[in-house]
């Protein structure tokens, strides 16, 4: 069993730039990632990549030197690797090709990141309704383009990836957003101080041009949203749209309303967490460097609240200086002192956020949808039986989840427990008790009985 | 209803690999995961749920878990954490999810 000073579990931009830091510091770390290689979701395949696939954009190749950096003689990577238990203390306890193993490490680093808010409407279960941050990522590992697509919901992420369509030479279909003028009317007392992050500003408003003169059809504050599947297979998309009924039909129907941090193992380890009402998402309750409330343990990157890949690289550093510095390899002064640029970098990179959240908020039916909607995907239950049990006096999310099943599929909620807490909160109304999170426990990831096992008759081989 | 592909597969000098579906040959891309090259063979589902509806992979990133099928007599896979093989014997999954670790084998 070799030690080691640091886990750091993700390999996005905050565990890359975390890794960096506290290999060139002098501790041994060690990188865990579910994925195939590093880059995390935003720089995913980067490193295979490269500069292939111009469309993908300048800031999408800038990530290739951050996975170059992971290749350090005081840096060992696992990939594949998916981690399933984290104890106090720490030992992570991580699967791989089928086969478990332990890490034990006196600091651990969470930067597992975000994933995409679900985006539940009637039909979004079918084949044909995805993401459009899954069909980025078939761009990004497969060379996979959308086919005449049709992008809806909101957010920064929907134009950047209509923009990265129309480089490739498959425009969207159609833009069909939920962003409304009041969102809109919201986000303009958050302007002065999105200046601080004006070429962010300045980009946006690039990939809207793009779009426009792409001559892609934009339904601006559109809502009820729901898909039925035609006989060819196709999707028959339909909205309300300036009070009128709209039926797109199309192969794809590609959704997004932003990304939420990806929570379960902070909070099956004792963090705490707290409401962000801006983001509508629950994160961890970190200090300014990251650290939690449970000793040895830091957060960094979209896992601690949404920031984007800027503030996660600034926010890994910021994380690792930290732990070198309660490792006894910096002083307080050194690591504030060598904390400077990234402090810069973040509070640029978050100056932009408040307006962002406020301009592409989730519409209400996007947080509880309507009663027809399968809200939990893995066990097929509907907005409508959560309602009927709320009515019949089930209360919170433990109750609804042992008395309906939701969240009790292999995603463990992960598709659901978003919009379970919007149905409470719509049911219960604005003067109700706050709702806690939902627990998430060991196993945070599916292992099969057998692998376990095999971890009790001593065969694990720790890395 | 058997939909071709959602998406336009952009040519690749790379090689490739088979496998089979169902016991169908589908050639695929080298290095991709099994996800992508099922949603490149087709736009059909992958998978079938309790109720019977149709299902494809849709996180990718193994958030989901609707990607899931039998890869090599193993039930469960989620196809989107997985890279394509060559031999790969793969089948569609229909119904409950097994419990057992490995069937047909």
């Amino acid at each position: 069993m070799s030690e080691c000073d640091l886990v750091i579990i993700g390999a996005g931009p905050a565990g890359m730039a975390a890794a960096q830091t506290a290999a060139q510091g002098g501790l041994s770390v060690v990188v865990l990632d579910e994925q195939p290689r590093a880059g995390g979701q935003i720089y995913r395949n980067v490193g295979e990549n490269r500069s292939k696939h111009a469309w993908l954009g300048k800031d999408y190749s800038a990530g290739a030197h951050m996975v170059d950096g992971l290749d350090h003689p005081k840096i060992t990577t696992h990939f594949g690797a998916t981690v399933w238990r984290l104890e106090q203390g720490h030992r992570v306890v991580w699967s791989q090709n089928g086969i478990s193993h332990i890490t034990p490490a006196p600091h651990v680093l969470l930067a597992g990141g975000a994933q995409e808010r679900p985006l539940p409407f009637p039909g979004w279960t079918l084949p044909g309704v995805m993401p459009a941050g899954a069909a980025q990522i078939l761009m990004k590992t497969a060379g996979m383009l959308p086919k005449d697509a049709v992008l809806a919901g909101s957010g920064p992420l929907l134009y950047l990836i209509a923009a990265q369509m129309i480089d490739a030479g498959t425009p969207p279909k159609a833009l069909v957003e939920t962003q409304t003028p009041r969102m809109m009317l919201n986000a303009i007392q958050h302007l002065p101080r999105a200046v601080f992050g004006l070429s962010t500003m300045i980009k946006g408003l690039g990939l809207i041009r793009k779009i426009q003169r792409a001559g892609v059809p934009r339904y601006k504050s559109a809502s009820g949203f729901s898909a039925a599947a035609n006989t060819d297979g196709s999707i028959a998309f339909s909205f309300t749209h300036k009070g009128r009924n709209k039926t797109l039909n199309t192969d794809l129907v590609l959704t997004h309303q932003g990304v939420i941090p990806s929570t379960h193992i902070s909070r099956s380890t004792g963090v705490s967490h707290r409401w962000n009402a801006a983001q509508v998402a629950f994160e961890p309750s970190t200090d300014i460097w990251g650290e939690t409330n449970v000793s040895g343990l830091h957060v960094a990157g979209d896992g601690a609240g949404i920031g984007g890949a800027q503030a996660a690289a600034a926010a890994g550093q910021l994380a690792a200086l930290n732990i070198l510095h309660k490792h006894g390899r910096l002083s307080a002064d050194a690591r504030t002192q060598k904390a400077t640029s990234a402090r810069a970098t973040l509070f640029r990179a978050r100056a932009i956020r408040p307006f962002l959240d406020a301009a592409y908020a989730p519409p209400a039916e996007a947080l509880s949808p309507p009663d027809e909607t399968i809200v939990c995907r893995c066990e097929e239950k509907t907005a409508g039986e959560i309602r009927q049990g709320i009515d019949e006096g089930v209360s919170g999310h433990r109750q609804i989840k042992t008395s309906l099943r939701t969240g009790m599929g292999p995603c463990q909620g992960r598709m659901c427990d978003a919009t379970v807490r919007g149905i409470l909160i719509a049911s219960a109304g604005p003067n109700a008790d706050p709702i806690a999170p939902p627990r998430a426990r060991t196993p945070i990831k599916p292992v099969s009985l057998g692998e376990l096992a095999a971890m009790a008759a001593g065969s694990d081989q720790s890395s | 209803m058997n939909i071709a592909s959602r998406f336009n597969v952009l040519p690749d000098d790379g090689q490739t690999v088979q496998f089979t579906l169902d016991g169908e040959i589908v050639t695929a891309k080298q290095g991709i995961s099994l996800a992508a090259a099922l949603l490149a063979q087709s736009g059909t589902a992958s998978r079938q749920t309790v109720n019977g509806a149709g299902r494809t992979a849709f996180c990718m990133m193994g958030v989901c878990f609707d990607c899931m099928v039998n890869v090599d007599g193993v039930p469960n896979t989620q196809a989107c954490m997985v890279t394509v093989r060559d031999g790969m014997r793969v089948t569609r999954q229909i119904g409950l999810r097994p419990l057992e670790g490995s069937n047909d084998v």
